[in-house]
This record gives structure tokens, sequence and C-alpha cells, in this order.
């Protein structure tokens, strides 16, 4: 016994006479630095060409500082002015926006945050344009009140002070308010938009309908077939597969400008419709700038990420189990229900929150064939950041939109597991 | 698929409804490519057939829409463009990819599930997302508007699916192969060079190609962060359809596929490649 704790206590060394348990530690630490070093030129690479640019948007959507920045003096004054107060700032308030105006107008950078006010308030890009002509004309007035009151009446209005007071912070939660058709009140309370002036919800809910429904028709499409792939033999299935894989090798505008071809009023659709007399010259089908289209030319696109994973799934589902349960005497519908199917759910689970992810967040095919009725959230976010440059806005429902797909991707996750995407 | 000899009737009509049903929806995913063909060689600005066309007269086909294609100014920088913009960007994310593929098999690599999320989010966020980011940060650091801005983004967009199948390669490599080579006294340079380039080649070759891929069809990153300098293939299409559509795009649609067609075939000799290599690996 004592000979035996005398070996196990005795430590084991190299042959250099390095203790075995550090010089292991040393090349397990060694082997795992060159791993790292290996990774860390991609993860760089990745950061900051990506990572870091997803991440200025996140703060883009509730940045405010432009209000620091072009009205520094007034920021400063307004500290102490409260939000329900009943009268107008003091004077020093108003001396520093004459001061402020002043300095904005000159380096022409004022109109901007007259620009970001308006998305609050329509009429305040006008109000600041017109203080910013005025301003360079004014000398030293006795009152800087009276003086700012007689340019335009609106700096009087107590509104307008609220407004600045309220969105003078660094931060704004307006843009994401916004997104959400909701507006803050100017006792600093939030209510939502009236019926018609809302915009973001209708879209939201249409995304995620239209997202829905190109879900379910890949499914009730793409199940038959793989089906069929599955069951027929590999020479046989190594051919058809080709017709899922040339689609989804093909350039994405090309499939849609097809679908404008086929589609279109004059399209070969209606041609052939109006040719075999079901339909009148007069009364062609309308399927594209609306829904439809949108539904119909993405349900093309995104079929095959719903045959992919099915096929792969419903390969490995041995035909004897059918076989038993309808010797058994079950009947094929019973068997099909019973036995394929609950088999076939992972798969289908797996492409069907694919194609979702990927509907959710489609911009180009709905931009051309969507019309005004068949756009999706993407196609108000690209519209925000390069028409209407409302880039706070922007930003604001690309995060929604990034945190929708980000949980449907860690349910995705859940299902299939990150590690098993396969492509191709 | 065949149907047994002992089938009812209303066995093998529904089994014929099925093949039918099949057949409908294959037609579905091949006839809006198939479409495109003779639309490229139609003689009218059109979109659509026309009855010349239907009764196979010469003359309402044409060649004029690639000559087209062939001398504008406009495609011909869209083509320069887009091999420019992809060479690059496919070399970047290949190297950066293969690299990191190397890292992330190793089994003790740490924080794996982490580092694989982030390095692949590129393809997981929407692109409408990646490329407002993009030009947001990309216009604040100067690189909006330029070929090198658009390299980079499309190399980012791109490095996932390197790793992918990068790794998938190497998750049946096996490493004794590598220990092997090491103890009949190759150093690891040579054992990389001799041993494992050999091996993951296909998968360097097939993620390269994906990358190339993606940025050669890739358009809304194109659309935000380039400008119509580093207008590629997409980028004019894209503007074309928007504004006014001319057969062309037709022709272009034609000449893509075929390439998409080359790229399948080429993939697909790889992938039997790479399973005839794993074959004789012993495992």
């Amino acid at each position: 016994m004592a000979t035996a704790e005398a070996e196990n206590n005795e430590v084991i060394t190299t042959a250099d006479g390095v203790p075995l348990k550090e010089s292991l530690k040393k090349a397990l630490w060694q082997r795992k630095k060159t791993a790292l070093l290996l990774v860390a030129p991609l993860f760089l690479f990745v950061l900051i060409t990506f990572l870091i640019p997803i991440f200025d948007m996140l703060i883009r959507s509730v940045d405010n500082s432009i209000a620091g920045e072009q009205f520094p003096g007034v920021v400063v004054e307004l500290s102490d002015w409260a939000l329900d107060s009943t009268e107008l700032p003091d004077e020093a308030t108003f001396q520093a926006l004459i001061q402020d105006f002043k300095v904005g107008a000159k380096e022409k950078t004022i109109s901007r945050l007259g620009r970001r006010l308006n998305y609050e308030k329509s009429g305040m890009s006008g109000l600041f344009r017109k203080t910013a002509r005025k301003i360079k004309k004014l000398e030293s007035p006795e009152s800087a009140t009276a003086a700012m009151i007689a340019i335009d009446k609106k700096w009087g209005n107590i509104e307008t002070w609220r407004l600045i007071k309220r969105e003078s912070g660094k931060y704004s939660s307006s843009y994401y308010l916004a997104a959400f058709d909701a507006k803050k009140n100017s006792d600093g309370s939030f209510s939502m938009k009236s019926e018609e002036q809302q915009v973001y919800l209708n879209l939201f809910w249409r995304t995620i309908r239209l997202s829905f429904t190109i879900t379910f028709l890949t499914i009730i499409l793409g199940y038959p077939i793989a089906y069929l792939l599955s069951t027929v033999k590999t020479k046989t299935s190594n051919m058809l597969i080709i017709l899922v894989l040339l689609p989804f090798w093909t350039s994405l505008l090309v499939r849609t400008s097809s679908w404008i071809a086929l589609l279109q009023k004059e399209g070969v659709i209606n041609d052939i419709l109006v040719g075999l007399g079901l339909l009148g010259d007069d009364n062609r089908l309308a399927m594209i700038h609306n829904e439809a289209g949108t539904v119909i030319a993405m349900t093309h696109i995104l079929l095959p990420f719903m045959v992919l994973p099915l096929f792969s799934v419903m390969k490995t589902i041995p035909p004897s189990w059918v076989r038993a349960a309808r010797s058994m005497g079950a009947t094929p519908f019973t068997a099909f229900v019973r036995i394929y199917l609950p088999n076939t759910v992972a798969g289908i689970g797996a492409g069907g929150i694919l194609v979702f992810i990927l509907a959710i967040g489609y911009y180009i095919t709905p931009a051309l064939v969507g019309g005004t009725k068949g756009t999706l959230i993407s196609n108000f976010i690209a519209y925000h950041v390069s028409t209407s440059l409302n880039w706070g806005l922007a930003a604001a429902l690309g995060t929604i939109l990034l945190l929708l797909v980000l949980a449907l991707y860690i349910l995705y996750d859940k299902v299939v597991g990150i590690n098993n995407m396969k492509l191709g | 698929m065949a149907l047994p000899i002992h089938a009812t009737l209303g066995e093998r009509i529904w089994h014929y409804c099925f093949l039918t049903i099949c057949v409908l929806i294959f037609a579905f995913l091949i006839f809006p490519i198939l479409i495109i063909l003779p639309l490229s060689f139609n003689a009218q600005p059109f979109f659509s057939f026309t009855s010349e066309m239907l009764q196979l007269q010469p003359e309402a086909f044409t060649t004029k829409w690639y000559e087209e294609f062939l001398t504008s100014r406009n495609w011909q920088g869209a083509v320069k463009n887009s091999f420019i913009i992809a060479f690059f960007s496919t070399i970047i994310s290949t190297f950066l990819g293969t690299l990191a593929a190397l890292g992330l098999s190793r089994p003790d690599f740490p924080f794996k599930t982490t580092i694989m999320g982030l390095l692949i989010s590129p393809m997981v966020v929407p692109l409408i997302i990646s490329a407002a980011g993009m030009f947001f940060f990309y216009s604040r650091i100067g690189l909006q508007g330029t070929h090198v801005g658009v390299i980079l983004a499309h190399a980012a967009l791109a490095t996932p699916f390197v790793v992918i199948t990068v790794t998938a390669t190497l998750t049946g490599f096996d490493h004794s192969l590598t220990r092997a080579a090491a103890s009949l006294g190759s150093s690891p340079t040579h054992t990389f060079f001799h041993v494992t380039v050999p091996l993951i080649i296909p998968g360097v070759i097939s993620g390269g190609l994906f990358a190339f891929i993606t940025s050669f069809d890739e358009v809304v990153v194109v659309l935000f962060v380039g400008s119509y300098n580093q207008r590629t293939i997409p980028w004019q299409m894209f503007s074309g359809i928007r504004e006014q559509i001319s057969p062309t795009i037709m022709a272009v649609a034609t000449i893509l596929i075929m390439i998409s067609v080359t790229l399948l075939v080429f993939l697909e000799l790889m992938r039997r490649r790479t399973e005839r290599l794993r074959g004789i690996t012993p495992h």
C-alpha cells in the first residue's frame, strides 16, 4: 500500500524533467493558441466590415446627438425649464436660441435639426428655414423673446418649446415610437396614431402575413416533390434534383424578371388564357404589382429552400415503416398521417423556418413585382435610407426586423442546429 | 416508386394523380427559367411572345439583344465590375474563411458555438439590414461608392459560405493522416501542403465558388454601398427592370443561366471527388 501511495505522489516528468501535467497544459495551450490565431484574421475582418456596421445601425436608431450639436446653448438653458410649465422659457433661453441659430445658419447645418423635428411635428422644417433666413439680419435686439416671436409666432407657442425640450436629450425613443405608429404627446405620455395615419403596424402585419402564406405554399408544393425525390431510384432522383437545384442556382434577378414576363398584363400567362378563350382580351388578370405578384414570385424563389431540407429528412425514413403499418391494417391515409408525416415534421420545421426567415427580410423581388400593395418592411427600410433620408427611422425598423429574425434563428437552432446547416 | 402489382384501382388513380401533381410542380419550378431563352431572341422589344414567334417565322427572332449586351457601355462596365468585385471578394473570403475553418475544426477550440455564430451572421442577417448598416458605416468612413467598399462588403457576406463548406470537408478529415506524416519526419508546413491541402482542396474550391456566386449574384448591398461606377450585372439588371424593360435583360439572364449550369456541373464533380477521396481514407 505504502509503495503504491508513494508512486502516486511521485510527479511524472517528461524526458527533460518538466512535470508531465504542466508540459501537457503547455502543449494544449499552444494548440488552442494556434487555433485562435487561425480564426483571428477572419474574426477581425467580419467585426470591422460587418458587425460594427450593424452595431452602428443599432446606435443610430436611438441616437439624438443632433439636438446637442445644433442647439448647444438652448439645451443648457432649457434644462431647468419644466415640460409641464405653462409659461414660455425665459429671456436667456431666447438669447441662446438666437446665438445657436446664428452659428447654425452660418454653417448651414441648422436645417438638419429642423428636418429632425419635422418628423415629430410638421411645420418645424419650415419654421427653421424661415428663421435661419431672417436671423442674419437680427442685430442684438432689446428683447430676444419679442424679436424671435416677431420672426415667427410659432416661437411664442409653448408646444414648440415642449417639443424642443422633449427632443433635447442625447438619446431618443421617437424613432421606435414612429416605427410602431405611436407618438409622444406634449405632456410626455404616449398614444397611438389615428387609424388612417398608421403605416408600419399594417406593414409589419402584411410582411408577416405574406411570409406565412409563402411558407405555407412552399410546404404544400415542396412536400410532394420531396417525397417523389426520396422514393425514386437514386439515379432518377439525381436527375430530378437538378430541376430543383437549377432555379436555386439561377440569379435572383433572372427569376424575378422572368416572373415579370410571365405575370404582366401583356405577359405569357395572360396571353395563354386569352388565347384559350378563358379570358376576354379586355379583362386580363392583374397578377403583378400587387400582393399576388409578390407571393407567386417569392414562392418560386424560395421553394428550393423547402425541398432540400425535406428531401434530406425523407431520405432517412425507411419505406418499410409505412409498409408495416399497412400490413397491420392501416389505410393508406392513416399510414401517412400516423407514420410518415410525424417523421417528416423536423424537415417541415427546418425548411419552414428557413423560408420564413428569408421571406421576412426579402427586398428585391417585392420591390420589382410588388407594386405598392405587395411591398414588405424591407422596402420601407430602403425607402427611408435612400429617398426620405430619415435614417433614424430606417435604423429603428431595421433593428426591429433584425430582432425578429434573430428570434426565428434561435428557433431554427433549436429545431435543426446551426452546425447542421448545409448548402446545396 | 413503381406501383406494386396488387395495387387497387383507387391506388392506381391516386398514384397517377400524384405523379401529375409532381410534374406540375416541377413545371412551376423550371418553366420560368426556360421561358427566358426564347424571349431573349424576341425581335420586338417586349417581354412577351409575338404571334410571329409562335408561327416560328425566322424574322421574328433576332440576336440584337445579345449584340446590345456585348456593345453597350453600361453593360460592359457592369460585366467588368462584376468580375473585378467577385474576384477580389472571393480571394479575400476564401483565404480568411479557409484559415478560420482550419482553426474552428480543431477539437480544442474554445467558445466554438459563439464564434461560429458571429462568423456566419452575415449569412443570417437579412440583406437589407446588412446593406443599410454598411451604407451608414461605410459612408462615415468614406468607403461608400468605392470599389474597395463593395469588395469588402461582398467578402464579408461570402465568408460564411466558405467557412461552412470547408468545415464540412474537415469534419470528414482523418487527423491520423497528419500525425502519420509527422511521425515520418515531415515538418508541419510540409504536412500542410502535401497532406492537408490536397484533401481539403475540393471544399476550398466549392467554398470559393459559393463566394464567387454570392458576390456575382448579390444586388442589395451593391445598390447601397456602391454607386453607378461600381454597377455590377445584377445592379444593371435591377435598374433596367425599374426604368425601361428591354429584352437585353433576357439576353443577360440567358447568359447567367448558362453560367449557373456550368457551375452546377462543376460543383457536382467536386462533390463526387470528395466522396471518392473519403472512400479511400480509413476510419
